[in-house]
């Protein structure tokens, strides 16, 4: 080794020991970290302040403060500007990250089930409490029939405790739910149903049809296609025209095609109503549609669980003018879940009263007739998932999603 | 097949679906033409032509919001709106023409006697460096474009459905075509085009400026992708920095399948392969029309390796 690339090495050692020692100060052991990682770049950042938004509401209530360590958050991002949205290496990172700081005792997210599926193995090898406010996919947490060979859930439970739970209600609810919104509300006796081939979307619109079948709603299904992502839709609008659906399903998200959808519809003089799940549920599904195209389109979005518009008695009511107040706006769909999570890890914490990783994590997963939040009474199950079973129905209208029905 | 006709009564029926893919498959010519163009002078794939079709619709749409929040706040009235549209045709083909020439210019240029390689690997950079500036601009997600011609049916009650968009698509490219071929057989520098792809060495010994034609080459080139990104804008209405990759896979497979280097080629080659996808999608379903342009593509290139209407003649321009 000569002498310029020994000192080379030595530096490199020394700045590293320097980071290290720098990390490690960093890590001041009176404190108590809660990390959120969400979509914060793209299109889903309009839904995920919202999220951080509730979490900070929520710690506020504590003073930001539990049991003598300061309250932290850490606003983590699992997007990329290049995807426009979640990223599989980035979700991956965040949940390293978290279980390497022995300050973070929760894990709250992700938005997505697809990322979920990232963190899940790596948070549950750890032990490390994760809370979901928005993934939906029931297989992250149940069995889902017809899909047993995909080996889910038990994929991501490496170890035999529970680390996932989640304060959304999932698919399971939200694809029926909307069966019957179509069936009784809309009145509608024949459907088409879209998806975009992948997990989430054509997963939601299989439990629709399943639920459209039943007796009990009846629902004719005159066709069900997959679309992969294409410059336009007429094609396939068209042949949906000369079927004269009642109604039409898209499972799928605004980013693999759900504007350009209703675009063509319009364009096609499609004037039946357009349903879409909550990958839809976002500002970026409007805004990419455009927000006139809504007065010639009928368009329902659906959202698994209560819109804070029908928050309207008791800590709802509470939450929804605390909120207002704190931020100077309406909360929207989410932000009520972000606060739900951050409530139920906090009060559980406090329960327990020690910096204790795996003594706040059985305490939370263990939560039963739940009330200190903003959603009334409810439970986790034995899996994890909440027994809240709600679905709130929104119309766009003049650029925004308006709740219509509470199912 | 009698079936397939019998339904073209109804809009949406096998005549709708036709009138779908010539009107899309006039769009990827237009886009063909760039990559076609280019590779005949100096056999370049051309990966940034489709993000840079991209950066024109961005512009076109940039145009339309500074219009209608600057000049007019009309966004109906038909003045206003012709008036923008003009000027969507005018500016935005410039664009894209002078910035296909910079990209020639700063970044092809300089590697004009490397191998060929070389220059491919730079072309996918830059396809690159566009999209991101792309995502700069307009962020990630779908953005809307105005929709500024109306949807009526021009010929209602006989089953089919024109609209004024199908018009204005067949309007603007069907003449852009013909100017084109007007312009390669006729003028001087059309002339110096097709002898520099003929024989480059010869061209020069003729006194042909080389450079200029290639310049030339790229900025044509690329006003063709900016006149199809504002028509693209206008027909589709939403627009996305990812755009760019797929139609411009869909045009390149088209001046292939036309036979590469040869005009008349990448023109068919866009009709044939917006018919294809679009009965693909009507007749087999949205998720095999990809795979079924990609499969003729395949069957065509094995029984016809230079393409459609590839080079029996030396003639490449």
């Amino acid at each position: 080794m000569d002498r310029r690339k020994f000192l080379g090495v030595a530096g490199l050692t020394a700045a590293g020991a320097g980071v290290f020692l720098a990390g490690g100060c960093g890590g001041n052991s009176n404190t108590l970290k809660i990390v959120s990682s969400l979509p914060r770049t793209g299109s889903a950042q309009g839904q995920t302040d919202t999220i951080v938004n509730g979490i900070r509401l929520a710690m506020d209530e504590y003073n930001n403060e539990l049991f003598g360590h300061k309250l932290v958050h850490q606003d983590m991002d699992d997007a990329t500007a290049a995807q426009g949205q979640w990223d599989a290496g980035k979700e991956a990172d965040n949940a390293r990250e978290a279980i390497s700081d022995k300050n973070v005792m929760v894990f709250i997210g992700p938005y997505n089930s697809g990322a979920a599926k990232q963190s899940m193995p790596i948070l549950s090898e750890a032990g490390l409490l994760q809370i979901s406010p928005a993934a939906t996919w029931p297989g992250l947490t149940k069995v889902v029939p017809g899909d047993e060979k995909s080996g889910e859930p038990g994929i991501y439970r490496k170890s035999d405790k529970l680390t996932f739970c989640r304060v959304c209600p999932t698919d399971n609810v939200q694809g029926p739910k909307t069966a019957e919104f179509v069936a009784r509300v809309l009145n509608a006796k024949t459907v088409f149903v879209l998806d975009d081939k992948e997990l989430y979307g054509s997963g939601i619109a299989k439990l629709f049809m399943e639920a459209c079948r039943t007796k009990e709603i009846g629902i004719k299904i005159l066709g069900h296609e997959q679309l992969v992502k294409q410059n336009n839709y007429k094609a396939t609008l068209q042949k949906i025209a000369q079927l004269k659906p009642d109604a039409i399903y898209f499972g799928g998200t605004s980013q693999s095609g759900g504007p350009q959808i209703a675009i063509d519809m319009k364009g096609e003089n499609l004037t039946c109503p357009l349903i879409v799940p909550d990958g839809c549920y976002e500002k970026a599904f409007i805004e990419g549609a455009g927000a006139d195209l809504f007065k010639d389109v009928t368009c329902y979005a659906t959202i698994g669980g209560k819109d804070p518009s029908l928050l309207t008695t008791g800590a709802g009511a509470e939450f929804v003018k605390k909120y207002k107040e704190k931020f100077n706006k309406d909360p929207e769909a989410y932000a009520v879940y972000g606060y739900e999570a951050a409530k139920v890890f906090l009060e559980a914490a406090k329960a327990v009263g020690r910096k204790d990783r795996e003594a706040i994590r059985d305490a939370v997963i263990k939560t039963k007739d739940f009330d200190k939040g903003a959603l009334g009474k409810w439970s986790f199950d034995a899996d994890g998932d909440t027994t809240l079973q709600e679905l709130t129905i929104s119309k766009i209208e003049n650029g925004k999603f308006k709740p219509v029905k509470s199912l | 097949m009698l079936e397939l006709f019998a339904q073209s009564d109804g809009a949406g029926g096998f005549g709708q679906y036709l009138l779908l893919g010539l009107v899309l498959g006039s769009l990827y010519a237009l886009i063909a033409l760039g990559y076609t163009m280019v590779y005949g002078i100096i056999e370049l794939i051309n990966f940034a032509h489709g993000d840079l079709f991209m950066l024109g619709a961005f512009l076109a749409l940039q145009l339309a919001d500074l219009w209608f929040k600057q000049v007019t706040g009309d966004t109906t009235g038909v003045l206003p709106v012709a008036a923008l549209l003009v000027l969507m045709f005018v500016l935005t083909p410039l664009f894209c023409a002078g910035l296909n020439m910079g990209a020639d210019r700063a970044f092809y240029k300089p590697l004009r006697n490397s191998p060929k390689l070389t220059v491919i690997v730079t072309a996918i950079g830059v396809s690159f460096i566009f999209m991101n500036l792309g995502l700069f601009w307009r962020g990630a997600t779908p953005v809307k474009f105005p929709d500024l011609i109306p949807d009526t049916n021009l010929i209602p009650g006989s089953g089919l459905r024109v609209t004024w968009k199908d018009v204005m698509v067949v309007g603007v490219t069907v003449p852009v075509m013909l100017a084109l071929t007007v312009f390669v057989k006729f003028t001087a520098l059309g002339k110096a085009m097709r002898a520099t792809a003929q024989n480059p060495t010869a061209a020069k010994l003729m006194g042909i400026n080389a450079d200029r034609v290639i310049a030339a080459t790229f900025a044509i080139g690329g006003a063709l992708a900016g006149v199809a990104s504002v028509v693209y804008g206008l027909y589709i209405k939403s627009v996305d920095y990812q755009m760019g990759f797929q139609n411009g896979l869909y045009a390149f497979t088209a001046a292939v399948l036309g036979g590469i280097g040869n005009i008349p080629g990448a023109v068919l080659g866009g009709l044939v392969i917006g018919v294809v996808g679009e009965l693909g999608k009507a007749y087999l379903g949205a998720k095999w029309s990809e795979a079924l342009i990609f499969a003729i593509l395949i069957v065509i290139l094995l029984f016809r390796p230079t393409g459609l209407l590839g080079a029996r003649t030396r003639e490449k321009v």
